[in-house]
């Protein structure tokens, strides 16, 4: 990747990572413009994108961990169960057992760890199918979520509803309101977690060496075995920073709704793994970018908001659209590949 | 597991069939200890005064009768593509709409506005080029197939609700009741006779074409089947139109089961049963070679689980927490690391057994 860097700017030339990258990006940047130039109404507001950012806070922490496994070639479908596990277990602790807020950030790892633990054992060194073991631990938390409490209830922690309602407003950006006050737009903390995520995970996979060895291992098992790397360890390690992921993104997800449900986080998993898709990473493994997975989740969420602002917003278009755009970013990406194996 | 038999441990561990048997064998012994009233079966009546029999064996054959069909499906596509489809909930909803919107129209008649078969075979079709869409985009544009079928699992529900507007017709003809429950005079639930019918159907194709054959050799090794004069983009895209064509099958029998249709609760998470279903038949999710039988004894192997899951008063909610725990348990047992060390080791054993005695 660093020796193209050098030669010219050609498509010939980007690897497959920068090439579904820039794809992504501009067609997140063509829609966003599209929309405030042909929508206008809330698109002109820099609350409306920084609302993107707090709502989907926990998707991108999620899908930044379904990246990394999707890189070295697996998947994880149980990180929306480990969400809605990890926000009921919290809310059960701070609501009815007591606990404080570092307990619950602990319980929310924890919960995560084992998670990762299990599964990554199982598919790393068992060679089970990542598919099925994940879908059992999919099972197994919607299952727990349900025996920890089968209702949906508030949490009216006083710590805990502080944190909820910090808010960190960006200076100079916001709008003014109907009666002509000044309203700084704002960003929740979730926000700030998920972005330094995003950041150490991209610096983590593009210049260590741990990182690295996430791109060998997805995109030639053998190869990356003669090349002296840990092949069962660092599908284990994927695993496990996946689910932690997941756990931290279910205290994130809890921070935003501020509430305990059985139904929370529901097909989560898809978002992401559709987000990862989007962002340019390939479920065959050996190519994404943790940048690329930030930006399908905001044009997954995008394409949301245009489509209630356009007044369609029977529940159903929001489905139809989200799959058509999966479908058009997917036959993109075949295409594209396809055409520069031929042109090589 | 056996241990008692003394023959070669290496074969057993390595035949198929073991794992769906032993986790049949271990489920009726389970239900046989804590309560044997659970394979009584009494002939009753139903409210219409039919003949009906009722009880848990029957209640397993009924509900696991669309898993074992949509197994069926799975199977093939499992083999060929080395994927799996987890759109089939969703095309089951696609499927029950089209049968509805036809069978009752757009007016608010009582009567049926078509014959059960028109609208059976308008759902087959809608499904099949479902199915297809599926097919092109794994077989032609090469999109691994869980993702490709993500798009269709991600809209399949939406684009039900379309069909009908939203709105949740209700057919009031009795004999539409017959698919999903009883057909008057029969004592046995109608779905297990549509699955019967589904299996010599299967047995019969795979026996009299070379489907089941090509199946697997795409599935085995694509380019080489490729040079062998086969063309895997049409079978793979064959096998996800079966698969379609299942589909419609269980979309008849879950609509005529309730006369109507639930857009977000039909079906839901039947894709994950059947894929289930596959995997506990012993079959390779990665592709190759299956075995169909395994499949649909998987399928109600499954059934049988939830069935003697719900007697113990497991909630609906909560029931995916042991049905995990013994997926778990399962494939570790059926992981090909996991059973070369225990042929190895029961091997070993029975070594020094043998050694001992010649001493």
């Amino acid at each position: 990747m660093e020796n193209n860097k050098k030669a010219g700017f050609s498509i010939k030339n980007m690897s497959d990572t920068n090439l579904l990258l820039t794809i992504t990006i501009v067609i997140f940047f063509v829609m966003y413009i599209g929309a405030m130039i042909f929508l206008k109404k809330g698109f002109l507001k820099p609350q409306t994108f920084f609302n993107v950012l707090n709502t989907n806070a926990a998707l991108i922490i999620t899908s930044c961990g379904m990246s990394l496994v999707m890189i070295t070639g697996g998947i994880d479908i149980s990180v929306g169960g480990v969400v809605a596990l990890v926000s009921m277990s919290c809310a059960v602790l701070l609501d009815q057992k007591g606990g404080n807020i570092p307990e619950a950030i602990l319980l929310a790892l924890g919960i995560g760890l084992l998670f990762g633990l299990v599964q990554g054992y199982l598919v790393a060194y068992l060679d089970i199918q990542p598919f099925i073991v994940s879908l059992a631990g999919m099972f197994f938390a919607r299952g727990m979520t349900t025996i920890v409490n089968n209702q949906p209830f508030n949490v009216a922690h006083e710590g805990f509803v502080a944190l909820k309602d910090t808010r960190i407003n960006i200076p100079g950006l916001g709008s003014v309101n109907k009666k002509g006050v000044f309203v700084p737009a704002y960003i929740e903390i979730g926000v700030v977690v998920a972005l330094l995520v995003v950041v150490v995970l991209f610096v983590m996979l593009r210049w260590s060496k741990f990182g690295r060895r996430f791109y060998a291992v997805g995109g030639n098992k053998q190869s990356a075995l003669m090349l002296g790397i840990n092949v069962k360890q660092t599908k284990f390690m994927s695993h496990i920073i996946c689910s932690l992921l997941a756990g931290l993104g279910g205290f994130v997800y809890f921070m935003h709704v501020g509430s305990g449900s059985p139904s929370h986080a529901m097909g989560m998993e898809m978002n992401a793994i559709a987000s990862s898709i989007i962002g340019g990473t390939m479920l065959t493994g050996g190519v994404g970018n943790i940048i690329g997975t930030l930006f399908g989740v905001m044009s997954l969420s995008t394409i949301q908001n245009i489509v209630s602002s356009a007044g369609l917003d029977q529940a159903w278009w929001t489905g139809i659209t989200i799959a058509s755009m999966l479908c058009l970013f997917l036959v993109i990406q075949s295409v594209v590949m396809t055409l520069k194996k031929k042109s090589v | 597991m056996n241990k008692r038999k003394s023959f070669s441990f290496s074969s057993i561990f390595r035949n198929q069939l073991i794992i769906p048997l032993a986790a049949l064998v271990l489920l009726v012994l389970f239900n046989l200890i804590m309560d044997p009233s659970f394979f009584k079966i009494t002939l009753g009546q139903n409210s219409l005064g039919n003949p009906v029999l009722s009880g848990a064996l029957i209640t397993i054959l009924d509900n696991g009768s669309e898993l074992a069909i949509l197994a069926i499906g799975m199977t093939l596509v499992t083999a060929a593509s080395g994927g799996q489809d987890i759109s089939v909930g969703a095309n089951v909803a696609i499927a029950g709409s089209v049968m509805l919107r036809i069978l009752c129209g757009r007016g608010d008649s009582a009567e049926m506005q078509a014959p059960v078969i028109v609208a059976f075979i308008a759902a087959c079709i809608v499904s099949m080029l479902f199915g297809a869409f599926n097919g092109v985009l794994v077989a032609y544009f090469k999109i691994q197939p869980m993702v490709a079928t993500l798009i269709l699992y991600t809209a399949g529900r939406s684009i039900a609700a379309w069909i009908n507007n939203n709105e949740l017709p209700i057919v009031n003809d009795p004999s539409f009741g017959y698919f999903g429950g009883f057909i008057p005079g029969i004592p046995m639930p109608t779905p297990f006779f549509i699955a019967v019918i589904c299996v010599i159907v299967i047995t019969l194709v795979l026996k009299f074409t070379t489907l089941g054959l090509y199946t697997q050799s795409v599935g085995i090794n694509e380019s080489s089947s490729k040079l062998n004069g086969l063309n895997p983009q049409v079978i793979k895209l064959l096998t996800f139109v079966i698969l379609g064509l299942c589909v419609a099958v269980v979309g008849l029998i879950k609509v005529s089961r309730i006369s109507t249709i639930n857009y977000s609760v039909i079906a839901k998470d039947i894709e994950m049963d059947a894929i289930l279903a596959v995997a506990l038949g012993g079959n390779a999710l990665s592709g190759g070679k299956f075995n169909m039988y395994a499949s649909i004894l998987g399928a109600y192997i499954i059934q049988f689980l939830t069935t003697t899951l719900y007697k113990y008063k497991v909630s609906a909610d909560a029931l995916p927490a042991y049905k995990a725990i013994v997926v778990i348990l399962l494939v570790v047992f059926s992981a090909p690391t996991v059973r070369e060390w225990m042929s190895k080791t029961f091997n070993n054993l029975k070594n020094n057994n043998t050694k001992k005695e010649v001493a």
